[in-house]
């Protein structure tokens, strides 16, 4: 019984997506049940198995070839990835809920939980697995769910072209950590994590050769958490459904690059110059994304991001050094990220789909309940003290401070940018008067949207506290700072509100107008520009290569000299008998020569 | 005493001399006397070989005697054939300069 | 046959034999050819080969050069008359002539057998007619045949290239 739990938590939700996309497309109810069902039955197995500490999983051995590669189906269960189980399974759980009342109208809904379904499994996956291999495996899988529900509506060109900007980029990610793990294997031989650890002493004699590895690991982190330069995709992932966002986009998938170097903990922290590019490249996207939110029109843009923001918090964590103060922002994170992607939804589907924050208003006192769970959310992400963000955020502050402070003021700045932009987001939404017409008519959501909106506040609210958070994760030290770290975090956060409720309270447009800010820093233009121009290279060179060397060389020289060599045969038919006599002669002369006098 | 070798050499240089007329001449029936010649150098040294090669019972090896009579008489026809045909050209081009019989090209 | 007889034949031959190719009169050019084969005829003479040596003079100078002469008057050519020199070919064939000469006689040189000198006969004459006869109306008796036919042919066709249109 032991061994099957972790075998079922993972395999169920594939056979319910197998199940749907084979027989029960046309029923949707049925689909919906199967697949509801199937999530929360790894959920109680994932508290099952949390429960216990005797769980040991069979392992399959996929490839084995003794002394060269050894490639098994197996299971990690230690204390991370029993609550890592836990987040993915409960978390979804909720969103899949949530997805009842939100895609009630949708034709695709049959197809919509097939792939939500294919989701968790392949997150299960990763989160399981026990050796590089595997969890690449399970990597790829989790990126062609993000492809499948981000296009859930393909009939949109936009929704199409950012399925397909999701998938490529992460495709660029993962070609690096494809080359990271064959670099691994190739200085340790072994893929599996447990036997990585003690085989690492070999290669601190190369200390070059570590950091490149690593580096290249961390591409992966930087396709899948969208970091810089890597980040295009997450914006523009939100035109997937937003019970899509809240998951993937924000509580898990994202989550698994920070996941995948805490798991790797011990290669990463072999190499100080890769931690440090770590911790930059998160510094960097945390602040980027913080200058652009406070710039954004689209509620849903907003948190993204905000996501892309404390995804570097969280990376830059991981380059601080602390795996732990990682996994507890992420932690934290994933409640009530999911909280706000969810409330956003409800005051989407209100307003009829309207995604526009100048078109909303004064939702505060039509969605009661949306309003009370949003703030919530928005007090634990702006670090607001007493709810779970608060502690996560001022444990990685900590950390930056004692560890670099040229990061720690950065970090800090990001936070004070974080509140002005979530307070912008809250006010302009929540506060004031309706805009428009639907905003006006605006009614609460259904019941099954609003209970996992309730249970996320909660979650939100004890997330930080070492009694709640104590029981399932290993919690930073404690950075003796005295006074600094409470104080300066508490400023800043009161700084941003308080410059963001007078500048937007009563507001109908936008005072300010940065357009770098609003334009997204120009990346997406820059990136289509190297595209273009490298594909236009590549297409010339091609087109030279195929016209001049192979049409124009290898064919019509081919050609051309049978046609020059038989034009110079012909040279000697000239009808003149006394010349073929010649050379009549001329043949006799050469034979007798070689016949006789050889 | 002659020897073999003599008459060989003499039959070789004929026909060289024959090849020299047939390549360096410019008139057609000159040509055609030099190709004679070469045919002829070819009559001298079967001949030769024929009376050098005395067979078990003290007399010449007719055989290429007889080989010899053939050629001179398809010769004869030969070269009857070959005039009537520089006679039909000679009619057509009124020219028996070689260079000017130069329709047969590509 | 004493060497300077042998010599004198062959001389007078091959200077002949030059003499056709290098003269410019086409008349000229057949009557040498006509000494060179009474030369070589000589020759065939010095050789036992009586028969053979009638037959030359009998059909080449009697029967064939008489045609070539013939001809040269029918068409009435005249001395070659100076065209332009084609010193390439003229240089290449002199070359390939010479090559084949020099060829030729190291070949003979190197042969064993061409030291040997005449081997004696049954008896001092031989009656070579009648062996040569013998051996062409038994062994080569078809050939013979095939001979005359092929005769008969060139003189047909000898006719028919003649022909002038009929008005």
């Amino acid at each position: 019984m032991n061994s099957l739990l972790p075998w079922s938590a993972l395999l169920v939700p594939l056979c319910a997506s197998a199940l749907i996309v084979l027989l029960f497309q046309r029923a949707r109810q049925v689909s919906v049940f199967i697949s509801v069902g199937a999530v929360l039955f790894s959920f109680v197995c994932s508290c099952l198995i949390f429960s216990r500490q005797d769980i040991a999983a069979a392992e399959i051995d996929w490839i084995n070839f003794p002394g060269l590669l050894h490639v098994p189906i197996g299971f990690t269960l230690d204390r991370l990835s029993k609550t890592m189980l836990l987040i993915v399974t409960g978390v979804g759980a909720l969103i899949h809920i949530y997805s009842i009342g939100y895609m009630r109208e949708d034709d695709g809904e049959a197809r919509y939980f097939a792939a939500l379904s294919l989701f968790i499994f392949s997150m299960l996956g990763i989160v399981l697995a026990n050796n590089f291999v595997m969890m690449f495996i399970f990597w790829e899988l989790v990126g062609v769910s993000s492809y499948l529900l981000i296009g859930h509506w393909f009939m949109k060109d936009a929704a199409a072209d950012a399925a397909n900007k999701a998938f490529i980029t992460n495709r660029v990610g993962d070609f690096g950590f494809m080359l990271g793990i064959l670099m691994v294997w190739g200085a340790t031989g072994t893929v599996i994590f447990r036997e990585m650890a003690p085989r690492l002493t070999g290669l601190a004699t190369n200390p070059a050769f570590l950091t490149l590895a690593v580096l290249l690991i961390f591409c992966g982190a930087v396709g899948k958490s969208a970091q810089f330069p890597l980040h295009v995709w997450l914006p523009d992932a939100m035109e997937g459904p937003t019970p899509v966002s809240a998951l993937i986009h924000a509580a898990t998938m994202v989550a698994a690059g920070v996941y995948m170097l805490v798991r790797v903990g011990f290669l990463v922290q072999a190499s100080p110059d890769a931690l440090r590019v770590i911790s930059w490249i998160g510094t960097i996207t945390a602040l980027l994304a913080g200058l652009i939110a406070t710039q954004q029109d689209d509620i849903k843009r907003i948190l993204a991001y905000s996501t892309l923001s404390q995804l570097g918090y969280m990376i830059m964590a991981v380059g601080l050094a602390s795996g732990e103060t990682a996994m507890f922002h992420l932690f934290t994170h994933a409640f009530f990220k999911a909280l706000l992607f969810l409330g956003a939804g409800s005051v989407i589907v209100a307003l009829h789909h309207e995604q526009n924050i100048w078109k909303m208003g004064g939702q505060g006192k039509n969605l009661i309940l949306t309003f009370v769970s949003f703030s919530v959310g928005t007090l634990a992400l702006i670090g607001f003290p007493f709810f779970s963000g608060y502690f996560s955020k001022d444990a990685i502050l900590a950390l930056a401070y004692a560890r670099q402070p040229v990061i720690f003021a950065l970090a800090l700045f990001t936070a004070f940018l974080t509140a002005f932009y979530m307070v912008r987001l809250f006010v302009v939404v929540f506060l004031g008067k309706p805009r428009s017409q639907t905003a006006f008519a605006s009614q609460e959501s259904p019941t099954t949207m609003l209970v996992p909106l309730v249970v996320l506040a909660i979650c939100s609210l004890l997330g930080g506290y070492r009694f709640f958070a104590g029981r399932f994760l290993a919690l930073p030290e404690e950075h003796h700072t005295g006074l600094v770290i409470p104080l300066l975090p508490l400023v800043a956060m009161t700084a941003g509100s308080v410059l963001a409720f007078l500048l937007y309270r009563g507001r109908a447009t936008d005072p300010l107008n940065l357009r770098a800010l609003r334009d997204r820093l120009y990346l997406d233009e820059f990136y289509g520009w190297i595209i273009e121009h490298t594909q236009d290279a590549l297409a010339r060179l091609s087109a030279f290569i195929d016209r001049w060397l192979i049409d124009a060389g290898a064919v019509r020289g081919a050609s051309s000299a049978t046609w020059g060599f038989g034009t110079v045969l012909r040279l000697l038919q000239v009808g003149n008998l006394q010349a073929y006599a010649i050379l009549f002669g001329f043949g006799i002369v050469w034979v007798i020569y070689f016949v006789i006098f050889r | 005493m002659t020897t073999l070798g003599d008459y060989l050499f003499v039959s070789g240089t004929l026909f060289a001399i024959g090849f020299a007329g047939v390549l360096l001449r410019r008139n057609v029936i000159i040509i055609f006397m030099a190709l004679e010649l070469m045919l002829n150098a070819a009559n001298l040294s079967l001949v030769a070989f024929s009376r050098f090669r005395v067979s078990a019972s003290g007399l010449p090896n007719y055989h290429a005697q007889v080989l010899v009579f053939f050629i001179i008489t398809v010769a004869a026809a030969e070269v009857a054939v070959g005039l009537a045909i520089i006679v039909a050209v000679y009619r057509a081009r009124r020219t028996t300069h070689v260079e000017d019989l130069n329709a047969l090209k590509f | 046959m004493p060497a300077p007889l042998f010599w004198f034949f062959a001389i007078v031959m091959l200077v002949f034999g030059a003499l056709v190719i290098i003269n410019r009169n086409p008349v000229a050019s057949a009557l040498s050819l006509v000494v060179c084969f009474l030369g070589l005829s000589a020759l065939f003479l010095s050789l036992d080969a009586f028969f053979i040596g009638i037959i030359q003079v009998l059909v080449y100078a009697g029967a064939v050069m008489v045609l070539f002469l013939f001809i040269i008057m029918l068409l009435d050519l005249r001395a070659e008359e100076r065209r332009k020199l084609n010193w390439v070919a003229l240089i290449g064939g002199a070359l390939v002539a010479l090559a084949l000469l020099a060829e030729i006689w190291s070949v003979i040189g190197r042969t064993k057998i061409a030291h040997q000198v005449l081997p004696a006969l049954s008896s001092p004459r031989i009656d070579d007619v009648r062996n040569v006869g013998l051996l062409l109306f038994d062994q080569y008796n078809l050939p013979f045949q095939v001979i005359a036919v092929l005769v008969v042919v060139a003189t047909i066709g000898v006719i028919v290239l003649s022909k002038r249109e009929l008005r």
